[in-house]
Formats: structure tokens, C-alpha cells, sequence
């Protein structure tokens, strides 16, 4: 294989720098644009609680907070997401001060193995600001009111992308609950 | 996947020139849909251009009443558009039933309409599919076909699109607009995407250099009595076997206007214009929506698998139009 | 006198998991994730037909693609000797999931055989050089239909331990004469464990290359230290297998599959270490799951209710290399009293991926059959399905002839039927709706053997009053970690926060696969046995100290409790752990113990059992069945954990959930190709998927089991479809005997 197979100077060529702002720290990697941002994290820069479980955007186990929203980071290549801020797993605790949610997650029992764990954990981090800047999700009854109910239906519902084979979801529903309750009260 | 090279586009006309400048080149956009494609081997482009920093994300109200919709404007944000929400609840609805947050969250309105696809034998690079490899057969004829295509589909393919956002924009007589060397069309949603007939390789009529840069939604007031319904396998995160979008006008008890379009029964998004022709003007009754739906699938054929989808699709067809009619005047 | 606290032990209560803070934290750390230096990435090549020979491999573009260092085919690889296959009576038997030699041979036995590893420098060079490889075949004539080979079908010698025909009277005459009867087939589809963690080897050799320790998502690290060292023939001492975290198995991680040697040897090859993740098509592909079945069930019953035939027989595959029978006649041998029983169970060898366990192997498709059919007589005799299952309550275990150790089905379904509101449902299908949503309930039976197995443990009692115990054992989420803690902590009379279980590493003293729901009694029991030792060694100590306020004292007069020992007769009489080990200047005490289950345990029949109860709402319209509520009311021993025993339940009612509804693997029986490799059309439930269940249990201890426990990592998948699929039937009046039952079914 050619070592150029460039089409001209825009475009980045076998590995170019990309620089990745992780949980408030610089990276400054070497890498193909065919690098996932989950590969990115797991095998470049050494943060595996970000899990890959797929890599079919299928289960949400690689849920990582871009700019505080939520996406699959095995379908986003690293190269697309520089100068955004990535928060994983392991930038959710301030130092040794556990979120609300993983505090929750343990009491509740939100898991078993812990796979999907980091990934359920982000994601009800985001879901949590969706639900306050009062989006809508598929059971939301009254679309245009933007005051939604905090109820079951919608929990399961915006927490349906992160599977969980151990068939935790009592537990993870439950810890969200008493998380954002936590979260309202203050 | 294969290696490629990379650029980032920042306005609509570079990303057009890398297109027509590079071969075998393809826009990026969220890589929900494409990234997924490039892992499996079954696009192997040579350049992508991510076009995600183009100034194409927002959602802008249209002087009469009509709204455009940006083509990086991502899923998630358009489904929580006050605007839609209110004037277009249908495709809100239709968006926020498609995969899952984290993707919705990635996936744009220009993605959206470009997804190939999910047929199991189109993934599996070890079969035969001539979308993929035109020319090798189409291993779902005879294979698992429980969730392809009843309305308009041929003998060379039997694939349906898998979008649920495209089905409301197809009640919804919305317009795609793209640009290409030099040119800027508008294509109206119903002619975006085709119908496999004997090449069943090409999904849409957008041509290879053109980006799409909008869609527009045209003032439709009684959209706001419009819904969405979609039947599937899983209460959650699976594509339709059978969705019906539809917006609908009551008038004393007849019908002034109707729209309606399935999801999952076709290679396209499928405008239901048999059904409206016996709608528009008709009592509202479960009888007219009975026979509406009769008719849009009496050209329907159904394979080993997936005959079901019939009678699935009349019933959708049917309930939602009640509920519509039975909720129009509340609203 | 100084008042005497008995403090409650930690046995019983509900702990949070001890690992939980890694969980939440992302810093458990699984196989994969492993940091070692200078790691080369594998990925594999699977083979297109399903049986015949490589005619020829074509390495080279592969080979020459960037950053590759290692083409592995059957041209190059290094021999890997023949090891038994898990499940044989061989001695050390392993953990080969079957007998294929992989990369050994030029034959393909099965669509998604590995036939190659490329190993390169990044995971993503390997991953593409592997799209380079391109194989030709010599193609012969596969059998991939279990329909068209039931005529050569087999009958297994056994179906693990168990007659596979079992006649007891005439169970066909009775059936011919019988006032009521049912006789149906029951299908159910293949399934795959989908775990979420894929699977994962990390292996690194020795510069001498007589030593090797691999990284595994395993649930049987000895098995697979056993097999490696067989295959690449070093001392077994010389192989350590770590498997501490596992993200989820349920069988599916309890062979050894292909990949798990394949990257030990490209690791030898390429003198490097060597990472090899499966993709989810190279799971679904590679990694067996469960065989379809099919199941024939017949009921026969007198005027008021007592079967007089009970008839289960029926097909499951399998390949020649593996031969594993799911036992899915199991159930129907315990559960029932009939005059006449008639169980046999046949297998027909295809050439497909070797099937193998998955949670609750056999009773999970056996209760399906049964369990529908009790429901299907009942309904037949206008008789409540509970009652009728009372009426037919064995007092003995019918086929074995033996007492039960525990029993308590009836009192699971009393308590279950005032829980759910069980006498509010209506008898009839179709009368109970709410708009368009016809809702039904349902109940069925949960049913599973109690297992032990010999197992060794060690423990270690340092000066500053703390412990550690040891064993190779599992922890894939079943919360034996936590159990065993508890455990400890109650053997040695210290608080659970003082006390640790280590798990997961072949160095640790033999513990068996994490299969049939063993680990918490077999293990258990040998922690027991080495806290015994122990505790005797202290006493041995301390007995003869004229230091000590226990001179003199026989072991049966002391006692150990609150980080000490102390006489039984005298609270006030003892010394602390602490004391002594400062005293005689040790700094640990350590004791060693084995366990096997006793031989009383051949004298009773002993299960597990659950009352299940389903509502599930059908939307009329669509056909679409969502589960509305759950309970499953328990009767498995004495819990050890209640938080971490509910989530179990939970997670098998779950898992059996999917398997009523949503999950199927699509089998193309033209290539022998599994078509839907992914976890976006393998359907998984989802939480929306899944109501708020609700669990109780008895915790009515087993007179005869370590701790009066029994495991309950697999009872909560049984019967659970059979309770969805009565609820379908009560809410639409269609009775769904082939799995999933998925809304075209209803329509
Ligand atoms: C597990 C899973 C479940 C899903 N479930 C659903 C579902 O239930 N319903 C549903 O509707 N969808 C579903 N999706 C699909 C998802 O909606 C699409 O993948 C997504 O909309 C694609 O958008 P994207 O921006 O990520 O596109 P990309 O992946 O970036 O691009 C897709 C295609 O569009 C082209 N393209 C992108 N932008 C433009 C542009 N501006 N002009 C021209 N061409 C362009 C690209 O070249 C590419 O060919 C699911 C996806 C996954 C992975
Ligand atoms: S690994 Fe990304 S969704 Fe499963
Ligand atoms: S805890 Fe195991 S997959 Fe969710």
C-alpha cells in the first residue's frame, strides 16, 4: 500500500496529530482517522473504563459526554472530536468524592458484572441535562409542554440505548431515582 | 477498516470541490450510519469529508409559516425543537423512536436521509446482495426476509430503508435541498429515494458530488393533529417493522386533509397516495380508514417471512387514523 | 457481669457488592484492559462455508498490509495438542470447547471457524489486514438442519449425570386412555449469551518460553490453565490464567473457545505479547449458544386434576466435536407426581459451531415446554393453574425416589398469589382489557438442581485482625465476591469489613467453572473447611500458652468472634487474633481446606424452586406484547445476600424476558451462517423493555447445604418464558408454542 494516498493538502494522511481534551487534560496523540474515539481511549491513551461492547453502536457500553451530551464513542472517529470536551468515566468523581449517580449505583445495586456500567452511568449524567432543558423523549405524552413528568416510562425510555446483559435495570432505574431526587432536593 | 484520509470542511462549496476533486470520496457527517458501514467492509471510500463544522445546523422559521432544517442539524436538537414540536409533533415523534439517544445526539438531518439499509444479507459481505455487489443475487428472496420490504420492490432486491425521520418528512411533503458544482436543486422527499428496480445499488437520486444542505418543511397547519406510530420488536431501540406517520384534518366529521406515509415497507419512505385519494373528502369513519388502508396495500406481495406486514401495516394504518380523528378536535 | 452482645453475622444481610466502587468508577479492570508492555492486536479470519477443506490460503496482502507481523494459518501455526473436551470424565479435563484442532487441520467444520490470526502492530492494522485474507475451499455437503437429521439422531449415553430415556410404567397407554390431555410441540430458537464484555485473551510468554500467563474473560480459570498446558505442553504450574473482573458470561465464557489458544500461540510465534478481543459478529460466529430445541410435552390427567402421564421428549444439536445435550428433560423429573412418566432425549450432530451452556442449560427451555403445558391442561379442565400444580405436588422425588432436603413450592405460590392479586385475574382469555391493550396473567414453576462441586480454598489471619481468603473462584457479577466475604467474616467471627475474598487466578487453590449455579455452596464449603483449619491452628496455639486465658480448653469449648477467641462457657475469658500473633511474633495465620459435597447429598433430591407471576398488556392492534409487571417469589435455601441475590432473580427473569419475546439467533441453514451477528438485530431487552420486578424469597435454610445456601445464578431464567407465554394466552386466547413470541405471531 502507497504510503501517499492523499487527494491533496486538506486532507490528513495515514497517522496525523489529534489532540483530545480528556476530562480536563490535554492529549496530544499520533493517530490513523480510522481510530475510534473509543479505541482512542482504550488503547491510545490508556482509559479503559470506557467500554467497548459492540462496536455497533448497538449497546452503549462506549457512552462517553462530548460538551455534556452523550454519544457512542465507537462510531465517532478521535479526529472529528478535537477541541471538544470529552468527559469518560473516570472524569465523572471530583478526586475521591463519588457523583451522586455512582454512589447510587452502588447502593442500588445498578449492575452485576459492572460492564455497561461507565457507559449507564454517562449516560444518565446527560440525560439528567436533557431532562431539565425539558426535551422530549418517545413516551412523552405532551410534546409541545416542555414540563415532563419524571416518571418511570421516561427513565427506561432515555436509559433504552445502554444495554445491560445482567438485566440490571430495576437497579439502575432506582439509582437514577434516588439520584435526581437527591438532585432536586438541593 | 480500511485506512483513509481525512478533511474537514468548512464551508458547503469546499466540501463540494473535495468531493468532485477526490476519488472515491464521501461526506462524514455524524458516522452513525457510516463508520458502521466502513467497520463491516461494505463502504470502503478512499477520502472522507467530515462536514460537521459546515454552518448548517440550524433550525430557522420561514416566512409563510414554513421552517428549514440546517442538514448538521442533529437529530436530538430537532426533535427537541420548540417549533417542531409544536407544528410537526409527527416528526419529533419519528425521530425520537429511532435508535437511541447517544445516537440520536450524533446522527444529523443529512445522515438521517442518506442511511443505507439494514437487511442482514446487505451486512453480511459473505452473501449475495446486489445493493452491495451488483449482480450477485439477492440472498433475502429466499433467506430471512421477516423484516423486508411488501410495497415496490423487485426482483433484484427486496431491501426497505430503514429511517423513521424520513417517513414523517414524507407525510410531511417536505423538500431536500442540495448543492452541487455549481448547481443548487431542490428535491422533493418522495423522489429523494427510489425504488430498487434492477439497481438496487443506488438508494437515493442525490448524485455522488452533491451535498445536501437543508430541508424544508412547508407550512402545514394541521400538521400540529399529526402522529407517528412505530411497530417493532423491542419497546425500544429497534427499527420498524411497520410505522405509519399521519397528519390529519376533520372538518364536521369529513375529511379536509390528509397525510400519510409507512415506514419499513419499502425501499423509500412510502407516501401513502391511494389511501389519501380515498380519504380526502370521505366521513371519518373506521370504515373509510379501513378501506384507505385496503387500498395503499393492495399492491402489496409479501415474501416467506414477512407477509404479516399486510395486515400489520392496515391495522397501523387504521388505529392511527382513529386516534387522530378522535384527538383532532382536542388539539 | 458484663452483658453478652450476639451480634447478627453478616450472613443474611444486604451488603453492597465489595467491588462495587471499581464498578462505578471504571477502574475494575477486565481481561482486556490488562497495561503489558509491547502488545501486539489479533483479530481472527473466519471461514465463509460450513464444511470442507482449505484448498488454499492466501496470506499475502495481508501479510504485506501495514504494521502486520503475523499471518497464522494452518500452514504456520505451532502444534496444540489434543486436550478433552469440557464435560468429559477425564481427569483435569479443561476447558476445550471442543475437539476441533484449530489451525492444527486444513478441515472446516462449521461457518465461522476461525482459520487464521493476524497479529499487528495496532488494532486497527489487524482488524484490516484480516479483511485481507482469502481463502478457498474444497466444499463438501454440510448438515445444518435438525429437521432433516432427526432420523440419525442419537441418543446420549447421558445427559450429565442423568439416563437420557427414563420409562416409569406406560406413560403412552395411560395418555391414549386419559379423560383429559394435552400433547403438543414446543420449539424454542437458538440463543447466543450476548454477554456485553467481549470475549478477550491476553497472553504473554516467558522469555524461556516455559512459563505463560494469560489474561482471560473466563468463568473457569483452572479449566483454561489446565487446556493450555496441555496444548502447548508446559507444567500446569508454569500457566497462569487471570480472569479477576468478567463482564458477564452466562455460560458463554465458560469454554475455552478457539480464540482463547489461537492468541497463545500467536503470542509464542510472534515473541511478543498478544491482545485478541472478539468482535460481536466473531462472538456470534465463533462462540456457541444455546441449541434450539424441540420439545414434546404430553399430560394426562384424571377426573380431579392427578397426571397419570407425564411425557417430555424431544430433539436438541450438537456437533460431533463437543456432544452437549441440553437437559431440558430435567425439570419434568423433579417437578411432578405422575402414575406414568416417560422422558427421553434425543440429539442430532450438525456441523455448526459447538453449542454449549447457558444459563440454567436445559431447565431454561425445559420450563418452557412443561411449564406451558401444565398451564395448557389447566385450562383444559377449567382447573386454577396453581391448584393444579398443588394437586400433582410430589412428597418424594419422582424419578430419583429420594426425600426432597427443601421444599417449598406451595408456600412460594401462597405467598406469591397475595403479592401479585393473583385471585383478581380472570380465568377466561380476553376479559380483561384496558383500551386497546388486552391484558393476561400468568404463572409457571422456576426450577433448578442444586449443585456442589470439590473445591479448595485458603485463608489468612494477620496480626492486625484482619483476613483474606482465597480461592479461583468467579465473580462475572453473580456477587460471589461479596457472598464470600460475608461468609469469612462469619466462619472467623470478624466483621465484613475486615475481611477480603481474592478470585479469578489459577494460582489461587482449585475452585470449578462458574457453572450450574455452584460457586456459592462449593466454594463455601471450602472456606469453611479452610477457616477450620485455621481456627484449629490458633487454638492449637493458644490451648497450651500458659499466657493464655484458654489453656487448658478443648476446641469445642471456645468459640471465635469480634476479631478473637474466646470460651464458650466464660465470654469474658479469651484473647483477640491480634494478641496472639503479637505474643507468639507471627504476623499471619494460615489454613488451608477442601470441600466436596458430602455423601448425604446422594440420599435427598435437592433444588431450588420459584413461584413465577406475569401480566403482560397486548396491544390488540399491533400484536406487540410488553411485560407489565413481574414477581417470582423464591425458594432457593438461605439467602447469603439479599441485594445481590434479588438482582440475580432479576437478571435471569430478565434474560428470560428476551427469550419469551425479543431474542433469537437467525440461523441461514443455506450457508449454516447465524445472519443476525449483532447486537442492533440480535434483540437484547431493553430497559423499557423490562417492568419493575418484584421479588421475594423465603430463606428457608437446606438442612444439608454449607451455610443452608443454594445458588440462584440460574433458577431465575427458568420458567420465565412459560410465564409470559401463559399471560399471552390468558390475555389473547392463542396459545404460542415457538419462541419468541413476537407480535406476527398474534396477529
Ligand atoms: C444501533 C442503531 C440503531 C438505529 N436505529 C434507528 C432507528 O430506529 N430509526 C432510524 O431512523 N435510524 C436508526 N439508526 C440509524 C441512524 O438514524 C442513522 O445512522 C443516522 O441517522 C445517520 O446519520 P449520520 O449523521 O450519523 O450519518 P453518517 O453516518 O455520517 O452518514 C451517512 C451517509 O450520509 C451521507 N451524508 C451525510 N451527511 C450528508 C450530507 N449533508 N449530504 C450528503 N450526504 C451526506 C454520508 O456520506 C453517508 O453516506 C440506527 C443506527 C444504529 C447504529
Ligand atoms: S460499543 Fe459502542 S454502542 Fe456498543
Ligand atoms: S452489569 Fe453486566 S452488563 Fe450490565
Amino acid at each position: 500500500m502507497s504510503e501517499t494516498n492523499s487527494g491533496g493538502r486538506e486532507f490528513a494522511d495515514r497517522t496525523v496529530p489529534v489532540i483530545l481534551q480528556i476530562n480536563g487534560i490535554k492529549h496530544e496523540l499520533q493517530l490513523e482517522p480510522r481510530v475510534s474515539l473509543l479505541d482512542a481511549l482504550r488503547e491510545y491513551v490508556g482509559l479503559t473504563g470506557t467500554k467497548k461492547g459492540c462496536n455497533q453502536g448497538a449497546c452503549g457500553a462506549c457512552t462517553v459526554l462530548v460538551d455534556n451530551e452523550r454519544i457512542n464513542s465507537c462510531f465517532a472517529l478521535a479526529v472529528q472530536y478535537q477541541d471538544r470536551e470529552i468527559t469518560t468515566i473516570e472524569g465523572v468523581a471530583h478526586s475521591d468524592q463519588l457523583h451522586a449517580l455512582q454512589a447510587a449505583f452502588i447502593e442500588c445495586d445498578g449492575f452485576q458484572c459492572g460492564y455497561c456500567t461507565p457507559g449507564q452511568i454517562c449516560s444518565a449524567i446527560a440525560m439528567f441535562e436533557e431532562f431539565k432543558q425539558g426535551a422530549p423523549s418517545a413516551v412523552t405524552e405532551h410534546l409541545a409542554e416542555t414540563e415532563i413528568e419524571f416518571s418511570e416510562a421516561e427513565i427506561k425510555e432515555r436509559m433504552s440505548g445502554n444495554l445491560c446483559r445482567c438485566g440490571a435495570y430495576v437497579g439502575i432505574v432506582e439509582a437514577i431515582r434516588e439520584a435526581f431526587d437527591k438532585e432536586a432536593a438541593r | 477498516m480500511k485506512n483513509f484520509a481525512y478533511a474537514r470542511a468548512q464551508d458547503a462549496d469546499t466540501a463540494v470541490q473535495l468531493i468532485t476533486q477526490n476519488q472515491n470520496a464521501k461526506f462524514l457527517s455524524g458516522g452513525t450510519n457510516l463508520v458502521d458501514l466502513m467497520r463491516e467492509n461494505i463502504e470502503q471510500p478512499d477520502h472522507l469529508i467530515d462536514v460537521t463544522g459546515l454552518p448548517l445546523a440550524q433550525v430557522e422559521e420561514l416566512p409563510g409559516g414554513g421552517v428549514s432544517i440546517g442538514a448538521l442539524v442533529r437529530n436530538s436538537h430537532l426533535a427537541a425543537n420548540q417549533i417542531i414540536r409544536e407544528r410537526y409533533p409527527v416528526l419529533s415523534q419519528a425521530i425520537l423512536m429511532g435508535a437511541s439517544a447517544q445516537i440520536r445526539n450524533m446522527a444529523t438531518t443529512g445522515g438521517n436521509l442518506m442511511q443505507r439499509t439494514r437487511c442482514y444479507y446487505f451486512y453480511d459481505t459473505d452473501a449475495r446482495c446486489n445493493k452491495r455487489e451488483p449482480g450477485t443475487g439477492c440472498d433475502a428472496l429466499e433467506g430471512f426476509n421477516r423484516i423486508h420490504a411488501i410495497l415496490g420492490a423487485s426482483d433484484d432486491c427486496i431491501a426497505t430503508h430503514p429511517s423513521d425521520m424520513c417517513v414523517a418528512l414524507a407525510a410531511l411533503d417536505a423538500t431536500v435541498h442540495v448543492t452541487g458544482t455549481g448547481v443548487e436543486r431542490t428535491i422533493p422527499i418522495v423522489e429523494f429515494h427510489r425504488l430498487p428496480e434492477d439497481t438496487p445499488q443506488i438508494d437515493t437520486n442525490l448524485q455522488p458530488d452533491e451535498l445536501i444542505t437543508s430541508v424544508e418543511l412547508p407550512a402545514l397547519p394541521f400538521a400540529r393533529n399529526s402522529m407517528y406510530r412505530k411497530v417493532r420488536d423491542r419497546a425500544s431501540y429497534a427499527f420498524a417493522l411497520v410505522s405509519v406517520a399521519a397528519a390529519l384534518e376533520v372538518e364536521d366529521g369529513t375529511i379536509k386533509n390528509v397525510r400519510l406515509a409507512l415506514g419499513g415497507v419499502a425501499h423509500k419512505p412510502w407516501r401513502a397516495t391511494e389511501a389519501e385519494k380515498v380519504l380526502t373528502g370521505a366521513k371519518a369513519d373506521e370504515e373509510i380508514f379501513k378501506r384507505a388502508a385496503a387500498e395503499e396495500l393492495k399492491a402489496a406481495r409479501g415474501y416467506k417471512h414477512n407477509s404479516f406486514k399486510i395486515e400489520l401495516a392496515e391495522r397501523t394504518i387504521v388505529s392511527v387514523l382513529k386516534t387522530l380523528a378522535s384527538e383532532g378536535g382536542a388539539r | 457481669m458484663s452483658a453478652r452482645i450476639v451480634k447478627p453475622g453478616a450472613i443474611g444481610q444486604p451488603f453492597s457488592r465489595v467491588d462495587g466502587r471499581l464498578k462505578v468508577t471504571g477502574k475494575a479492570t477486565f481481561a482486556a484492559e490488562y497495561k503489558v508492555e509491547n502488545v501486539a492486536h489479533g483479530a481472527l479470519v473466519f471461514s465463509q462455508i460450513a464444511r470442507g477443506k482449505i484448498k488454499n490460503i492466501e496470506t499475502s496482502a495481508a501479510r504485506n498490509a501495514p504494521g502486520v507481523i503475523l499471518v497464522l494459518t494452518h500452514e504456520n501455526a505451532p502444534e496444540m495438542k489434543k486436550t478433552p473436551v469440557f464435560g468429559s470424565d477425564s481427569e483435569e479435563m479443561g476447558a476445550a470447547s471442543s475437539s476441533i484442532l484449530y489451525l492444527n487441520t486444513d478441515e472446516v467444520y462449521f461457518n465461522g471457524q476461525p482459520v487464521a490470526v493476524v497479529v499487528a502492530e495496532t488494532l486497527e492494522q489487524a482488524e484490516h489486514a484480516a479483511t485481507l485474507v482469502a481463502v478457498e475451499y474444497e466444499e463438501k455437503q454440510a448438515k445444518l438442519i435438525l429437521q432433516a437429521e432427526k432420523p440419525d439422531a442419537v441418543l446420549p449415553e447421558h445427559i450429565p449425570g442423568e439416563p437420557s430415556d427414563l420409562k416409569q410404567g406406560d406413560a403412552e397407554g395411560a395418555l391414549a386412555e386419559a379423560l383429559y390431555k394435552v400433547d403438543n410441540i414446543y420449539t424454542t430458537p437458538p440463543f447466543n449469551h450476548n454477554a456485553i464484555e467481549l470475549h478477550a485473551t491476553l497472553a504473554e510468554w516467558s522469555e524461556d518460553e516455559k512459563s505463560l500467563t494469560v489474561y482471560d474473560s473466563t468463568q473457569y480459570v483452572i479449566g483454561v490453565q489446565e487446556m493450555l498446558a496441555k496444548k502447548f505442553s508446559l507444567r500446569k504450574e508454569n500457566v497462569r490464567v487471570i480472569g479477576s473482573f468478567v463482564g458477564g458470561g452466562f455460560g458463554g465464557k465458560g469454554n475455552a473457545w478457539a480464540h482463547v489458544s489461537l492468541t497463545v500461540a500467536a503470542a509464542k510465534v510472534v515473541k511478543r505479547p498478544v491482545k485478541l478481543v472478539l468482535s460481536r459478529e466473531g462472538v456470534h460466529l465463533s462462540v456457541g449458544g444455546r441449541t434450539p430445541t424441540e420439545q414434546r410435552v404430553a399430560l394426562a390427567a384424571n377426573d380431579v386434576g392427578k397426571l397419570t402421564a407425564l411425557i417430555h421428549t424431544g430433539f436438541t444439536q450438537t456437533t460431533e466435536h463437543n456432544n452437549f445435550a441440553e437437559q431440558f428433560t430435567f425439570p419434568a423429573r423433579h417437578l411432578y407426581k405422575s402414575e406414568n412418566i416417560w422422558l427421553r432425549q434425543e440429539m442430532v450432530h450438525l456441523d455448526i459451531v459447538p453449542n454449549t451452556f447457558m444459563r440454567a442449560p436445559g431447565e431454561s427451555p425445559g420450563t418452557f415446554a412443561l411449564e406451558s403445558a401444565i398451564d395448557e391442561l389447566a385450562h383444559e379442565m377449567g382447573i386454577d393453574p396453581i391448584e393444579l400444580r398443588a394437586r400433582n405436588e410430589p412428597d418424594r422425588d419422582p424419578v430419583k425416589d429420594l426425600p426432597f432436603s427443601m421444599r417449598n413450592i406451595k408456600e412460594a405460590y401462597r405467598v406469591g398469589a397475595e403479592m401479585f392479586g393473583w385471585s383478581k385475574r380472570h380465568a377466561a382469555p380476553r376479559t380483561m382489557r384496558d383500551g386497546r391493550f388486552l391484558i393476561g396473567c400468568g404463572v409457571a414453576t422456576a426450577f433448578y438442581p442444586a449443585y456442589q462441586f470439590p473445591a479448595a480454598a485458603r485463608v489468612e489471619i494477620h496480626a492486625d485482625g484482619t483476613a483474606i481468603a482465597q480461592s479461583a473462584m468467579h465473580e462475572m457479577g453473580m456477587g460471589s465476591a461479596t457472598a464470600q466475604a460475608q461468609n469469612l467474616a462469619d466462619e472467623l467471627g470478624l466483621s465484613f469489613e475486615q475481611v477480603r475474598f481474592e478470585y479469578g487466578d489459577s494460582n489461587f487453590p482449585y475452585a470449578p467453572v462458574a457453572g450450574g449455579s455452584n460457586s456459592t455452596i462449593s466454594v463455601g464449603a471450602a472456606v469453611k473447611a479452610a477457616c477450620d483449619d485455621a481456627k484449629k491452628k490458633i487454638h492449637g496455639l493458644v490451648g497450651e500458652d500458659d499466657a493464655s486465658p484458654l489453656k487448658g480448653t478443648r476446641f469445642d469449648e471456645v468459640e471465635f468472634r469480634e476479631g478473637g477467641i474466646y470460651r464458650r462457657d466464660d465470654a469474658t475469658k479469651g484473647e483477640t487474633f491480634h494478641a496472639i500473633l503479637r505474643r507468639f511474633e507471627e504476623d499471619k495465620i494460615e489454613g488451608e481446606g477442601e470441600a466436596a459435597p458430602g455423601a448425604e447429598s446422594e440420599k435427598y433430591s435437592m433444588g431450588s424452586y420459584g413461584a413465577l407471576f406475569c401480566e403482560v398488556r397486548v396491544d390488540e392492534e399491533t400484536g406487540e406484547v410488553r411485560v407489565s409487571r413481574f414477581l417470582g417469589v423464591y425458594d432457593c435455601g438461605k439467602i447469603i445476600n439479599p441485594k445481590t441475590a434479588s438482582s440475580q432473580w432479576r437478571g435471569g427473569i430478565t434474560m428470560g424476558i428476551g427469550m419469551a419475546l425479543t431474542e433469537e439467533a437467525l440461523f441461514d441453514v443455506r450457508k449454516g451462517r447465524i445472519v443476525n451477528p449483532s447486537l442492533a438485530e440480535y434483540h437484547l431487552p431493553v430497559n423499557l423493555d423490562v417492568p419493575n420486578i418484584e421479588i421475594h424469597f423465603l430463606d428457608i435454610p437446606d438442612p444439608l447445604t454449607p451455610m443452608g445456601a443454594h445458588g440462584v445464578g440460574e433458577i431465575g431464567i427458568t420458567g420465565v418464558a412459560a410465564a409470559v407465554a401463559n399471560a399471552v394466552f390468558n390475555a389473547t386466547g392463542k396459545r404460542i408454542r415457538d419462541l419468541p413470541i413476537t407480535l406476527d405471531k398474534l396477529l
